[in-house]
């Protein structure tokens, strides 16, 4: 059963307007010490570990536009999908350059590819969303494809 | 420790333990701005979402494969690419361990492959690092 309409299909290739965020020395001091790091590069701030992007695209709402379980809504480049269960399905990263204390980044987000397959437990949607992260004069500082699978 | 040797295929990145307790599940929520329930509300990851215990975040254990290789690079070393996945849940209370090894290396450039797996030797995250030598 294609589960995959064509208006679903429309949306590969679109995109979030970019944002910009800043990377501060306390909160990769705060991120490395909730880690666990042990590297005194990114306990003392100066440089971000990878992973230190996951924070960056948690966007900060205000309290009354959170969902009764914590989480934000679902953002605006997800489709309405017949399977409903969003859960995290890994991520890949290309790395172009190290990320400093200081650096002012832009992501842009772009969904890159939907696709369907058949699991042990029931057919499953997978969406993979592309994240450049890049400086203003458009340096590219890391790739990452994140995909997301609906159940 | 930085491995500060020649690499050979199949050698073993020295691993390490995380057992994540409460507190540091609460700092790693705030440092990342993820105030999902399951992370830190008990009574509702139990009886609303149906987990055993207070969720260990996916992202954390790709953050604690990352580490394991910063640890063992030397510094000129680069990670140049990362991938990871979330196989099964990892609960509070787990202890998982981070391991890894050589597989390749071609030009100056190595893949590494890694894995989180806790007490009962399931994996909970696999992952595969790219690493460009110094």
């Amino acid at each position: 059963m294609a589960l995959i309409t064509e208006s679903i299909k429309r949306c590969i290739g679109t995109s979030l307007p970019p944002f910009r965020f800043e990377v501060n020395r306390n909160d990769i001091r705060k991120y490395a010490v909730a880690t666990g790091q042990r590297s005194s590069r990114y306990l003392e701030g100066d440089e971000a570990p990878l992973l230190f992007l996951f924070s960056a695209m948690m966007p900060v709402l205000p309290l009354d536009q959170l969902l009764d379980d914590g989480h934000k809504p679902d953002d605006a480049l997800l489709p309405e999908l017949p399977l409903k269960r969003i859960m995290a399905g890994g991520s890949e990263f290309d790395v172009h350059r190290r990320i400093y204390a200081g650096d002012v980044l832009f992501c842009r987000q772009t969904i890159i590819d939907i696709y369907e397959k058949q699991g042990a437990q029931g057919p499953l949607i997978f969406l993979i969303f592309e994240n450049r992260f890049e400086t203003e004069a458009g340096e590219a500082v890391v790739t990452e494809r994140l995909t997301r699978i609906a159940r | 420790m930085p491995r500060h040797t020649t690499v050979e295929i199949g050698e073993q990145l020295p691993r390490r333990a995380y057992t994540p307790g409460t507190v540091q599940l609460f700092l790693y929520n705030a440092a990342i701005w993820n105030a999902h329930r399951i992370h830190y509300d008990l009574p509702y990851a139990q009886q609303t979402e149906g987990h055993p215990g207070l969720l260990v975040d996916g992202p954390l254990q790709g953050d604690w494969l990352t580490q394991l290789v910063y640890d063992w690079m030397d510094d000129g070393d680069e990670l140049v690419g990362f991938s990871y996945s979330n196989r099964r849940a990892a609960y509070l209370g787990d202890t998982l361990t981070a391991s890894g090894e050589v597989s390749a290396q071609e030009n100056g450039r190595l893949t590494l492959i890694l894995q989180l797996t806790n007490q009962s030797g399931e994996v909970t995250t696999q992952g595969i690092a790219t690493v460009l030598l110094g």
